[in-house]
């Protein structure tokens, strides 16, 4: 049987931290990185960028094969984990074989979660999380003329703007009240809302999909075979015809593997401040982890590109034995999204607390608008659309606690500024 | 070079010396957006409302998060500048590298729409030249360690000197210099208490070394130089030497070879007394100084004892006066000084005299913490007690780190314990000397290079 040292299942950002994370300490212990995607490491955030082709399929490896090979690390694609044998320290690969390992890191992400709508197995539909549904994807809206999203998220919402701007007509579908919703407030929702409007979209939210099913319609071009449509059915009543058909209602762990194993997981896997799972020699850190948020002292997923790095680098520390390790401090939110030109971060708890002041300002005329979540004078969370600030400024101010009470007023004011400010005195 | 270890120029901001003015701003927008306008400039100067400036700028961050975050593969960092390099055909705009970096050093250009940091514009910063207050500087030390890091250590492992001394420091990057085909010469003193001439018969460095005596270290060394000379092979002679073997009892030989212009470079480690035979003065120890034939005490006859009654000779300024071909000032606080000072006196070596006087903190004798030597090394130069300058035939005198604006010579004076005992008398007669000496420097620097 294989062995080696460390096993990293995962290639995108949590993985890759580990890995450099190990190295950092142990130079030359056994590591071995297995994915399940045949290509070289890639982000998923970067797809959408895929889809719309501003980014070359080709140009977003994370690392090449020389990087590996330099690093002395196993590159193992193509090959999924399909059990995990905690009892023994062996993991079971897709082909049949097995791999014993000393430690063992699951960073296996996430794949897009399928709502149960009645008669979504009878229709064809696309999904974004890998590069081969972002080629897929992209070929697909050059052909779309009436394109219906399901899902009013960033993957959805990219999708959305890339398919207007190749001149489909798109109706995005969502159950909650507003767009965006868990990242940005209802006015920032409606900002991001009329740019899409504005740019010939259609926005339904609170509305849900209650049947799916072939249409009669052929969306066939003289050029291109006839792609099988969809019909959606809404609670309303109304229905929807369809050419093209995404599904981005959000992303499920991949951690099926599990099954059988005494790893303790919940929405997903449960790990300590130091990333380590229920179980000896065993590590999880990213999209598939559930680790302690810094708002609450509850396991929450955060699957979030930052935290993924930083969960994965404070793996990496722990299974190499890195003394310098630094506890994780539970994660904050943290968003940037791009639409239209125009921008909207998010760093921070959306919730407001009892206790919590909320500050806001809003420019109608040039669409800028900043909300700003205070308790007990410290920042809990900002949002701005059309307001740039630093928000890894902001997040060390939230994570630090630092009383801002005395500058409040000019914080809200001009908070890049007045957060460099402060970066500057206590940080720099 | 490899992808870490290295070392790395940076930009160094000095906020007690910025006025806001932007200069740096306006001349960044200028080079790298072809504006003038301050808000797109990589280096951000930011009004503080109460007190002063404050900086945001890239740390080109040896572990950087804006590269750990990009999902897009657009940042790197380049192993061998050090710099994050963005790449605007990989980047999509996502913003995520702001996110990640807690010093604002990646933000957005809103005059582009893309992201924009400092590359230091490929080693020659616009913004540093621009500022009129010296508040930037340009750190370029690194060259220090990642080139004289990778030439051999010449000096045996371990060594036998006090806690905190920069003589250490001093002889390995000097042996390192000069190189394998070198004879050293080390006379009595802390250097061969260190270990230069060995210990159970095998010598402390991988180059041949002896040991003279106080009195006659270059005489044996331009000797041996010579003899080196005859038989047609090309070696560096090198001396070591102590204040004390140096401007006592071995000042004779080496007034000799200096007006011999002796192809030799001759160091002096000046330590102001004759520290590892138990703090005696010597004629470089400083008036007021304690040391333990200069005590501190009730004295006789009536006459309380107050440290060292006379002033130290300059024996830099008396080696000028042989016409060497290089005299020079150096301190461990100004490494790189100290380093362009030491290819300087090599190569002068190779023609006649070159003298290097290296100003040395010793922290039993002068009674101050271990860590605290390259602190009281750079107060002596920032208070212009010891000056650092370089002299040739050819150029004259000339300041190498000036020091315009010094600190009250109290500050380098409390940095210590062997002047803890001054009266408010000896006080102000080490200040007037101070203004004193460097009147006459000057005065040598202007007439040398009129």
């Amino acid at each position: 049987m294989e062995q080696t040292k460390y096993l990293v299942v995962g290639s995108s950002h949590a993985a890759l931290e580990a890995v450099t994370a190990i190295r950092m300490h142990d130079a030359t212990g056994s590591l071995t990185l297995l994915t399940r995607d045949p290509h070289l490491p890639y982000s998923p955030t970067v797809l959408p960028y895929v889809v719309s082709g501003r980014s070359a399929p080709d140009g977003i490896f994370l690392r090449d094969e020389k990087f590996f090979a330099d690093q002395g690390v196993q590159l193992k694609r193509g090959t999924a984990l399909k059990a995990l044998h905690t009892e023994r320290n062996a993991a079971e690969l897709a082909d049949g074989s097995e791999i014993a390992y000393e430690k063992i890191l699951l960073a296996t992400g996430a794949s897009p979660a399928i709502p149960p709508i009645p008669g979504i197995d009878t229709v064809s539909y696309h999904v974004l999380r890998t590069l081969d549904d972002a080629t897929r994807l992209n070929a697909a809206i050059k052909q779309s003329k009436q394109a219906v999203v399901l899902g009013a998220g960033l993957v959805g919402m990219h999708a959305a703007e890339n398919l207007v701007k190749v001149g489909a007509g798109v109706t995005v579908v969502e159950m909650a009240k507003q767009l965006t919703d868990g990242y940005f407030d209802a006015i920032a929702a409606g900002l991001i809302e009329k740019a899409f409007t504005d740019n010939g979209a259609r926005i339904l939210t609170g509305s849900r999909v209650v049947k799916l099913a072939p249409s009669a319609a052929s969306f066939g071009t003289p050029a291109t075979p006839a792609t099988p449509g969809v019909t959606l059915t809404l609670e309303s009543g109304a229905t929807l015809e369809a050419d093209l058909l995404l599904v981005a209602t959000g992303v499920k762990p991949n951690m099926d593997y599990l099954v059988g194993s005494p790893v303790e997981h919940d929405r997903g896997i449960l790990v300590s401040d130091t990333m380590q799972s229920s179980v000896a020699n065993v590590w999880s850190a990213g999209d598939c982890a559930q680790a302690k948020g810094f708002f609450t002292d509850d396991k929450v997923m955060n699957a979030i590109l930052p935290d993924a790095a930083e969960q994965g680098r404070i793996a990496g520390m722990a299974m190499a034995g890195d003394s310098g390790l630094k506890k994780y401090p539970g994660g904050v939110p943290l968003n940037t999204y791009h639409f239209f030109g125009r921008h909207a971060i998010s760093v921070g708890s959306s919730k407001v607390p009892e206790g919590a002041e909320v500050l806001t300002r809003f420019d109608e005329v040039s669409g800028r608008y900043l909300k700003a979540i205070f308790k007990n004078g410290c920042l809990l969370g900002i949002y701005g659309v059309n307001e740039f600030f630093d928000g890894g400024v902001m997040c060390q101010l939230i994570l630090r606690r630092i009383d801002l009470s005395p500058v409040k007023e000019r914080f809200l004011a001009e908070p890049m500024t007045v957060g460099r400010e402060i970066m500057s005195k206590t940080w720099r | 070079m490899a992808m870490f270890g290295g070392a790395y120029n940076t930009i160094a901001f000095d906020a007690a010396q910025c006025d806001g003015c932007g200069d740096c701003m306006t001349a960044c927008a200028t080079v790298k957006t072809g504006t003038v306008d301050k808000t797109r400039s990589r280096i951000q100067i930011v009004d503080s409302a109460d007190d002063g400036f404050e900086l945001a700028l890239c740390r080109q961050c040896g572990d950087p998060k804006c590269v750990t975050v990009c999902p897009a593969g657009a940042l790197t960092k380049d192993g061998a500048s050090g710099v994050i390099d963005w790449n605007a055909a990989k980047c999509v705009d996502c913003l995520l590298c702001t996110v990640g970096c807690a010093y604002a050093g990646i933000a957005l250009d809103a005059g582009s729409g893309h992201v924009a940091k400092c590359d230091t514009c490929d080693g020659a910063p616009a913004c540093v030249p621009a500022c009129p207050h010296g508040a930037l500087k340009y750190i370029t030390t690194s060259r220090i360690y990642n080139e004289v890091g990778d030439w051999e250590d010449l000096f045996a492992p371990g060594l036998a000197g006090c806690q905190g001394c920069n003589t250490e420091l001093l002889m390995r990057h000097t042996l390192r210099r000069v190189g394998p085909d070198t004879v050293l010469a080390t006379p009595p003193g802390c250097v061969p208490g260190m270990g230069s001439v060995g210990f159970n018969g095998t010598t402390g460095t991988k180059v041949p070394v002896f040991h003279p005596l106080l009195t006659n270290t270059a005489a044996m060394l331009a000797g041996i130089k010579r003899q080196y000379k005859r038989v047609g092979r090309e070696v560096n002679a090198l001396a070591i030497a102590g204040d004390g073997g140096a401007s006592d009892v071995g000042f004779q030989s080496l007034s000799g070879a200096a007006e011999r212009n002796e192809q030799m470079l001759f160091m002096v480690v000046d330590n102001e007394g004759y520290m590892n035979t138990g703090m005696q003065r010597s004629s470089c120890t400083p008036y007021g100084a304690w040391t333990s034939t200069t005590p501190v005490g009730q004295g006789s006859g009536g006459m309380p004892s107050q440290g060292k009654t006379q002033d130290a000779k300059n024996l830099p300024l008396i080696m000028v006066n042989h016409r060497c071909e290089y005299v020079a000032t150096a301190s461990t606080a100004y490494m790189e000084d100290l380093y362009d000072k030491l290819d300087r006196a090599l190569e002068a070596s190779k023609r006649g005299f070159a003298y290097l006087h290296v100003y040395s903190p010793c922290t039993t004798g002068w009674r101050f913490p271990t860590n605290q030597n390259m602190e009281v090394a750079r107060k002596a130069v920032e208070t212009n007690f010891v000056m650092l300058w370089e002299y040739n035939p050819r150029d004259g005198l000339q300041f190498t780190r000036p020091v315009d604006d010094p600190l009250p010579v109290t500050d380098y004076l409390k940095a210590m314990g062997r002047f803890r005992h001054l009266s408010p008398d000896q006080i102000s007669h080490i200040q007037s000397k101070v203004v004193e000496n460097l009147a006459f420097v000057k005065q040598m620097a202007h007439r040398q290079s009129a």
